[in-house]
């Protein structure tokens, strides 16, 4: 599909002022409500380099600068968002130089990294980038030699007159095009034509990662900073009643040891000496007024207690088609299951971390950040003064998993920063994120099914219990939209406990609840559950019940997409597990292989179909979809933080297990190729994973799982799943 | 404190630390050696790996003061130019996604090739189980060991 595009005047800059002896860049934004002037070369664009755009630059040496705005933490944005840009561009991508920009939202507006959104949110801003800098260069090329700009070709940054053999790279056409005016309107290239996207190219950060550069938060380095751990209440729900620090000021390299926000931070000279001092504080805790300190054992009993409830000021009603209580007086089959799950860590291996200096003139934050726009609004907030007044530099992110969306470690180092008036990098220690919070929300679910004399699904209802997790359901996901009578319902359960976003919020859990259900409601209809699936598939399209937000025709298409790969029901010897998911605005189809070995069932294989629109890196979407897997797995099989009168009980990854390299299956990844624009893949694969798994185990096994984390469950005692060798 | 002399990718470097001081955080806040990584700080996920006379060992958890002459080799200290046929293959394999840990993950990977050179695939997980990558890039790591394997004498 070729699309013509109106080029926001606002996005693209224009050369505005040589001064002095060499050429000093300015930039001016062609917008009335913001004629800025600015020098943005802070050493890092070499001298000569001219900008065409927020995202791109090209030095007469024929390097090409594209500037990556978004938070890079695993997902490969680094690389995929510049490989977009040069598309369009038709560069030579050997000479592209890629740089992380700092927070600019005038720029780049979302500078976030969550939601899977960066690539669908950002596609069409960048291959206009790429392609009105082109257009930009053809037009210098065509002034130049006095041609058509129609009888020009480019490919890999030079522009070619075939007729007249004439030829020019973008180095030495950049000067010139700067001067020519940006286009209102440009034409995108057709997808066909592509021919960077879609191809693998390696990390562009893969020399400094293997090598050991510098590259994280935690290498950050100032001369003069100094280091801080803090002390924060050991449970949820409890207050500091008295600090005593005098051993850990007296310890060597202590520099002052500051109490704030029912922290106690301990500053000093290094790491490990804070670490120490830290260890040497007395403080004593009290409860924070009528807080509780909640342990998992209450909350076992307040989800019991609150999916019975009847109370319609608990209950929050998301979605409700048809009559199903009717449905159910009148089926010939009820089903009803409850699946349960704990509390998560994000565990990113980087620790959170971040360095500030408040300063009276402004204030520096340096780190990793998922949401830098965000972290520098809170923390104006917190300082009291304009954000405008403050900078951010992301740095690379050692993971996030969604823990960095949240700015609590960021205000830290800048509350801390403007007390003692110093630059300070505060640092949390694993046992600090472990018991920090900010959690994957623990939720039980209730779900029901009507099956009418001939199996047909005509009464669906979900109740779920959240503890912090806001609305705990997907009402609008399948089956939504093909059952005629449904109800489904979230509440919540307000604790002291901290929550927040975790890959794949809610459906991470929600995904393997409902496609283990499905099965099972599959099996007593006495259909397969992939059948089963697709009638309700065909059902909802032909006939839909109330609004239907999912893609019908993509969620069928990887649906089909994996059953061709895994020979679905085809197989001898191997019990399949079947799952699919939407999510975050993708969709993806599992099948999960078990075969017994020795009396073990052993998991062997993971077939995944995807279809996130275009794939603009084939290797790094490979990555997303075997970690996604990966991850899904993992946590299914291990993960669990308990919590003991408001204090989790996992510390670090002695007790609090995450998956390994032997417990991993092969896993192989497919790609639905429809031509749509990007949809997003940092999360959608992960959901799908512990349905698909504990569907085979109960073909292999003839047991059901109902509570993650599965290793944990009497269903599996004295079984590895995970074990292959 | 005290002045520790270390051997350290085949240079003498001091420091002036205190004895329980981990060799972990004397790389990263005394050398400016900041590839090898803080993940748990217990000898669990193996992102602070090095090589102390050719064996992987767990920086966070070993004492400055037991390093003694022994010779450290740390990721900036693996090959001059960034070209052990394992940082190749991590390369061209393409391993890393946060790439947090790899730096960890090519130390013990390293430390088992120049013990065994062609390990089967058994013993390259059995080497590599002990390091997490919270990413899961673990079939590419596995892909990548093999790989520079295939590529030595």
């Amino acid at each position: 599909m070729t699309s013509i595009s109106k080029t926001s005047r606002r996005d693209f800059l224009k050369l505005a002022a040589a001064a002095g002896g060499g050429l000093v860049l300015g930039f001016h934004w062609e917008s009335a409500e913001a004629k800025i002037m600015k020098v943005i070369h802070g050493g890092k664009m070499a001298g000569s380099d001219i900008s065409f755009n927020s995202y791109l630059s090209i030095s007469p040496e024929d390097v090409i600068t594209i500037f990556s705005p978004n938070p890079e933490l695993g997902q490969n944005i680094k690389t995929s968002f510049p490989m977009i840009v040069a598309e369009e561009l038709d560069a030579d991508w050997t000479k592209v130089h890629v740089q992380q920009a700092v927070l600019d939202t005038k720029k780049y507006e979302r500078q976030v990294t969550g939601g899977s959104g960066a690539i669908p949110h950002s596609w069409e801003r960048l291959r206009k980038a790429g392609a009105t800098a082109r257009y930009m260069l053809m037009e210098a090329a065509a002034k130049r030699w006095n041609v058509p700009a129609s009888s020009l070709t480019a490919e890999k940054g030079i522009v070619y007159h075939k007729e007249s053999g004439r030829q020019a790279t973008y180095g030495e056409l950049a000067t010139d095009a700067s001067a020519i005016a940006v286009p209102a309107e440009v034409k995108l290239k057709d997808k066909k034509d592509f021919k960077l996207i879609g191809t693998a190219v390696r990390n562009v950060d893969n020399k400094q990662m293997i090598t050991g550069k510098p590259l994280y938060g935690l290498d950050f380095y100032r001369e003069g900073m100094l280091f801080a751990m803090l002390q924060r209440p050991p449970a949820f729900g409890s207050k500091i009643k008295s600090v005593d620090a005098a051993a850990a000021k007296a310890m060597p390299g202590i520099v002052d040891v500051v109490t704030f926000k029912n922290n106690v931070a301990v500053v000093g000279k290094s790491t490990w000496q804070v670490n120490k001092a830290r260890k040497a504080l007395k403080i004593e805790y009290e409860p924070d007024g009528a807080a509780v300190l909640e342990s998992t054992t209450d909350h076992d009993q307040i989800f019991k207690k609150l999916l019975d409830s009847n109370d319609a000021n608990v209950v929050s009603v998301k979605r409700k088609d048809g009559d199903a209580d009717a449905a159910f007086k009148t089926a010939a089959k009820v089903i009803t299951k409850e699946y349960q799950c704990p509390f998560l860590s994000h565990s990113p291996l980087e620790p959170m971390n971040f360095f500030a200096h408040v300063r009276p003139d402004g204030v520096e934050l340096v780190g990793p950040s998922q949401t830098p726009d965000m972290a520098r609004n809170e923390t104006a907030k917190l300082l009291n003064i304009p954000p405008e007044q403050i900078t951010l530099e992301l740095t690379r992110l050692g993971g996030g998993f969604g823990r960095r969306l949240k700015a609590d470690y960021v205000l830290e180092a800048a509350e801390l920063s403007s007390l003692i008036k110093a630059p300070v990098k505060v640092i949390w220690t694993r046992e600090d994120d472990m018991t920090g919070g900010s959690y994957r929300p623990a939720v039980r679910y209730r779900f029901s099914a009507a099956l009418d004399a001939k199996g047909n699904l005509v009464g669906y209802k979900l109740r779920g219990v959240g503890i912090n997790a806001g609305n705990c359901t997907r009402e609008d996901n399948f089956p939504s939209g093909a059952v005629d009578n449904l109800l489904i319902e979230s509440i919540e359960h307000k604790s002291p406990i901290t929550t927040g976003a975790w890959r794949a919020p809610i459906t991470n859990f929600l995904a393997f609840a409902e496609q283990a259900f499905i099965d099972e409601v599959a099996m007593a209809a006495g259909k397969d559950p992939v059948a089963f699936r697709l009638d309700l598939l065909a059902k909802a399209k032909t006939t839909p019940v109330g609004a239907i937000k999912y893609d019908i025709d993509r969620m069928k298409g990887v649906i089909d997409l994996v059953v061709e790969k895994s020979q679905w029901g085809k197989k001898k010897g191997v019990s399949q597990g079947f799952s699919v998911y939407f999510s975050h605005r993708s969709y993806v189809a599992q099948v999960a292989e078990i075969e017994m070995k020795k009396g073990k069932p052993v998991l062997e294989k993971i077939h995944a179909a995807a279809d996130c629109g275009v794939v603009v890196n084939i290797s790094g979407a490979n990555q997303q979809v075997r970690g996604g897997v990966t991850d899904g797995l993992g946590h299914a099989l291990y993960g669990s933080l308990t919590f003991k009168d408001g204090a989790a009980e996992q510390k670090n990854f002695n007790n609090y297990r995450l998956i390994r390299m032997k417990e991993v299956p092969a896993i192989d990844v497919h790609f639905v190729n429809n031509g749509i624009d990007p949809t997003g893949l940092g999360e959608p694969a992960l959901p799908p994973t512990g349905g698909a798994v504990a569907n085979a185990l109960f073909k292999a096994l003839g047991k059901r799982l109902y509570n993650q984390p599965f290793t944990k469950q009497e269903e599996l005692k004295g079984v590895s799943l995970g074990e292959r060798l | 404190m005290a002045n520790y002399k270390l051997q350290i990718n085949g240079r003498t470097l001091e420091a002036d630390v205190e004895a329980d001081t981990p060799l972990l955080w004397v790389l990263r806040d005394h050398l400016g050696l900041v590839g090898t990584k803080f993940g748990c700080g217990i000898a669990q996920c193996g992102a602070c790996t090095v090589h102390v006379d050719g064996k992987a060992i767990r920086s966070c958890s070993l004492p400055v003061s037991a390093v003694g002459a022994k010779k450290v080799t740390t990721i900036e200290g693996l090959s001059e130019l960034g070209d052990h046929p394992l940082q190749l293959a991590w390369d061209e394999v393409d391993v890393a996604q946060c790439g947090y840990c790899q730096a960890g993950q090519i130390m013990t990977a390293a430390a088992l090739l120049a013990q065994n050179p062609k390990p089967s695939n058994e013993q390259i997980e059995n080497a590599m189980h002990g390091n997490i990558c919270r990413c899961g890039t673990y079939h590419r790591i596995r892909e990548a060991v093999a790989l520079a394997s295939s590529k030595l004498k």
